[in-house]
């Protein structure tokens, strides 16, 4: 009996296709890769590594040559001096070997250094390991003879080869979990947890229910209606720093004009210090949250309320229901789709919000959030590796959330 | 709720409640202009808005009730009395505030209980009259919310460090200088090198475009037209990279750039913002190219172009809106990056525009400075946004509704 049947596997038409694709998808996987894949990568490696930031800059051998005593003439004496330097503070480098040419017109008048011979014109030593800070001075006394003079170079014109075996913290099989172990020790990581979990929660919450309000608004055309909406998206398209800045400004407990109208309404008696003083600095930072990316949620919003066909509230009406009631029962339940796919969206963005806690109070006055954290242990604190390991934390709390979101998403938009 | 529903109930409710709303709107909003003192009272709101509320309900026209509003806020103001108190503030400023309470209140306050009579009301006029009395509040509330930060920028960097510290309200500009409103402007050019910022900010951002432009269109296209295994998982890995934060990714990438001597150099940037854009146009356009017919292609094909030439001929003169789109919401990223200049770029002759504001907050240089810089950073934008706002909103939502 033959088979009979639909063809199965690809043909040449699909398999010329899938090529295709994958030619035009492979310049962007490659740069994706290049900077998302491979830095991830980095980050776990960087997260097992003691490394500080002064370690980034692989140890080098630093050698100065000079020749000390002035000689004037022939058969003066003088020392020819190699002074020796290991770059790195605090890595080793194993296996020094230094070469030079002996300089024509000089002879060893004296002992030479054990670990060095000379031969051949070339004068060549062992120097062994160089621990982190190591430095020495190779002095090797001389006689100047008319020929040194004649040729009229410095000693120092032939530079010196010098090499060794570097051991750089970041390649080397050095591993540790001190990293995740200052993360997690003391009570510091978990209040950083909550107050990014505050910042997080209350940010999205509050600039979807704002975006909410504001599509609203702006649901029905009136004149005007495309320049309020213009304006009411500035927020969100300004420079995040310039935003910022006038924020601070605003908000100065010396200068600021809140504060000094605040206290022409006697609403308060003294300055307030909104950026400096906890708990206010988080709830600044959150509604600074909520005012930057309201925009955003009722750009949203504004494009789902208007594709909800009228004649629904047509029909509501005729019903004898009241605005309220057809915002409860009719609008809301249309809006729950977008609604909960922006809120798992704005939830992962706002945890992942670095800029604006930097600007507005660099994590000081109990802001510092996850995403901070990372900044101050790498830079400010200059350990690197604990900077790391609070990145490798932000993954798997992103990873978690993606969980979720693609589950959800998958129901709610067909993807 | 049932209670309230009376005429006489709710129009004096909503009558205090708009009288406070824009006393708190009149004082602000003067005190920001004049730098005098502007006080809203809750006190007087109530005394002023209940008989307002019922006049308005009674009848009356919104014109008669601006004016007759605007006659008594005058002499309210005059005599120190009414929902907002000044002392020994300017004739003119005093007009300007009554004029502003009597239209301010009078006019919408007549349209939100129009429908209103003096008796029992039904529920729908009450919900009515009071959504309306929100809305008035939202379009107050949002658009004071909106405009004071930019506002306190745009006058900040227009005044000096003296006067600001003197009377930090007082905002009114001294036209009489002439240009020399401009100084701080003037100095950023010429003594800080913003020309050459904004001109490094701006190149930057085109390169991003292109670059972008160069690698997610072909990727796009092949994710949304084109069978092959994976094709799925690959959609998603897009949306999972769009969401791995930055600050992850800027601590590998600030070590490796150090080692390979980037750092401080445009071409480092250039090299690492298109691939922090390429994930967002990827997914723009490939959501555009799924909604394009693809009959229109197919016909392409029958009359013998490669998928190239179909891309290159049909794809993209059809995609255009999008692709105008795709772009400026990569410009307006690029141009706004803040974090990866902030750790690549240390050397003044190559800074960003943002870059160059971080360095003008320090306590030596005058808030007017880093006002101004905020100006000059924020106003191209704006004018892209407002000149363009049609592709920049499409762009904004494709870019977040789906990633």
């Amino acid at each position: 009996m033959s088979d009979i049947g639909p063809p199965r596997g690809a043909g040449p038409l699909a398999r010329s296709e899938a090529r295709l694709a994958w030619g035009l998808l492979t310049p962007t996987i490659i740069a994706v890769s290049l900077v998302v894949i491979l830095p991830l990568l980095a980050i776990f490696w960087i997260s097992v590594k003691p490394v500080s930031l002064s370690d980034l800059r692989a140890p080098e051998m630093v050698v100065r040559e000079d020749l000390r005593g002035r000689p004037a003439e022939a058969g003066d004496e003088a020392i020819l001096r190699y002074r020796l330097r290991n770059s790195s503070p605090s890595s080793e480098i194993t296996g020094v070997r230094m070469e030079d040419t002996w300089p024509d017109g000089l002879t060893l008048a004296g002992e030479l250094d054990p670990r060095c011979e000379i031969a051949q014109g070339r004068l060549s030593c062992d120097l062994g390991d160089w621990e982190g800070g190591y430095r020495e001075t190779l002095n090797i006394p001389v006689v100047t003879e008319q020929a040194y003079f004649d040729a009229g170079r410095d000693v120092d014109d032939d530079p010196v080869q010098i090499d060794g075996k570097v051991s750089f913290v970041l390649t080397n099989g050095e591993f540790t979990f001190k990293n995740f172990v200052s993360v997690f020790d003391g009570g510091e990581f978990w209040s950083v947890l909550g107050v990014t979990l505050f910042y997080t929660i209350f940010g999205t919450l509050g600039a979807m229910i704002m975006g909410l309000f504001a599509s609203m608004l702006l649901n029905h055309s009136f004149k005007g209606q495309g320049i309020l909406r213009g304006l009411y998206l500035f927020p969100y398209v300004a420079p995040v720093i310039a935003v910022a800045f006038a924020w601070i400004l605003l908000f100065d407990p010396f200068s600021g004009s809140a504060n000094a109208l605040l206290i022409q309404m006697g609403v308060t008696d003294g300055a307030i210090n909104f950026f400096g003083e906890r708990p206010l600095a988080l709830i600044m930072v959150t509604l600074f949250e909520i005012w930057r990316y309201f925009p955003l949620s009722f750009l949203f919003i504004l494009a789902r309320m208007q594709s909800i066909p009228t004649d629904m509230y047509e029909a509501a009406d005729m019903d004898g229901a009241s605005p309220f009631q057809q915002f409860w029962y009719l609008s809301l339940p249309q809006l729950l789709g977008i609604l909960s796919v922006l809120f798992l969206l704005r939830f992962i963005w706002t945890f992942n919000k670095f800029d604006d806690i930097f600007l507005l109070t660099g994590g000081n006055a109990g802001t510092r959030v996850l995403t901070v954290n990372v900044y101050e242990q790498a830079f400010a604190v200059s350990n690197i590796g604990a900077g790391a390991a609070v990145a490798v934390v932000i993954f798997a709390c992103l990873l978690l959330f993606s969980v979720f979101f693609f589950k959800f998403m998958s129901k709610e938009e067909g993807l | 709720m049932k209670h309230l529903r009376f005429g006489y109930l709710t129009g004096p409710a909503l009558g205090v409640l708009w009288t406070f709303v824009l006393a708190v709107t009149v004082a602000v909003a003067m005190s920001f202009a004049t730098g005098e003192a502007f006080k809203p009272s809750l006190i007087w709101s109530v005394i002023f808005g209940i008989p307002t509320g019922l006049a308005l309900v009674w009848g009356g026209t919104a014109r008669t009730a601006s004016v007759v509003l605007a006659v008594v806020y005058f002499v309210a103001l005059s005599l120190g009395i009414g929902p907002v108190l000044t002392q020994n503030a300017s004739l003119v400023a005093r007009v300007a505030a009554a004029l502003f309470l009597g239209v301010g209140i009078g006019w919408p306050l007549k349209v939100f209980v129009e429908e209103l009579s003096m008796g029992a009301l039904t529920r729908h006029e009450f919900e009515d009259a009071v959504i309306r009395t929100l809305k008035g509040f939202g379009y107050i509330f949002f658009t004071a919310i909106v405009v004071i930060p930019f506002y306190v920028m745009v006058m900040t960097s227009l005044k000096n460090q003296a006067q600001l510290m003197q009377n930090p309200l007082d905002f009114s500009i001294d036209l009489s200088q002439g240009w020399g409103l401009f100084r701080s402007y003037v100095e950023l050019i010429t003594e800080f090198n913003f020309g050459s910022y904004m001109w490094t900010s701006f190149y930057i951002s085109v390169l991003t475009v292109f670059i972008t432009l160069l690698f997610a269109i072909p990727g796009a296209y092949a994710v949304a037209r084109l069978r092959f295994r994976g094709q799925a998982a690959f959609s998603r890995s897009i949306l999972l990279i769009y969401m791995v934060p930055m600050i992850v990714l800027a601590l590998p990438i600030y070590i490796a750039f150090s080692m390979m001597g980037l750092r401080n150099s445009i071409t480092g940037i250039v090299m690492i913002y298109p691939v922090t854009t390429i994930p967002v146009a990827l997914y723009m356009l490939q959501g555009y190219f799924r909604g394009l017919p693809a009959e229109v292609e197919e016909a392409g094909l029958m009359d013998g172009l490669s998928r190239l030439q179909v891309i290159w001929k049909i794809t993209l003169p059809l995609s255009l809106p999008a692709l105008a789109s795709v772009s400026l919401y990569v410009f307006m990223i690029a141009w706004n990056e803040f974090l990866l200049a902030f750790m690549l770029l240390d050397d003044p002759s190559k800074f960003t525009l943002t870059r160059g504001i971080a360095s003008l907050n320090s306590s030596e240089i005058p808030r007017q400075h880093l006002m101004a810089g905020s100006v000059i950073a924020t106003v191209p934008i704006m004018a892209l946004f407002l000149g363009l706002e049609k592709f920049m909103t499409k762009g904004l939502t494709a870019g977040s509704v789906k990633g």
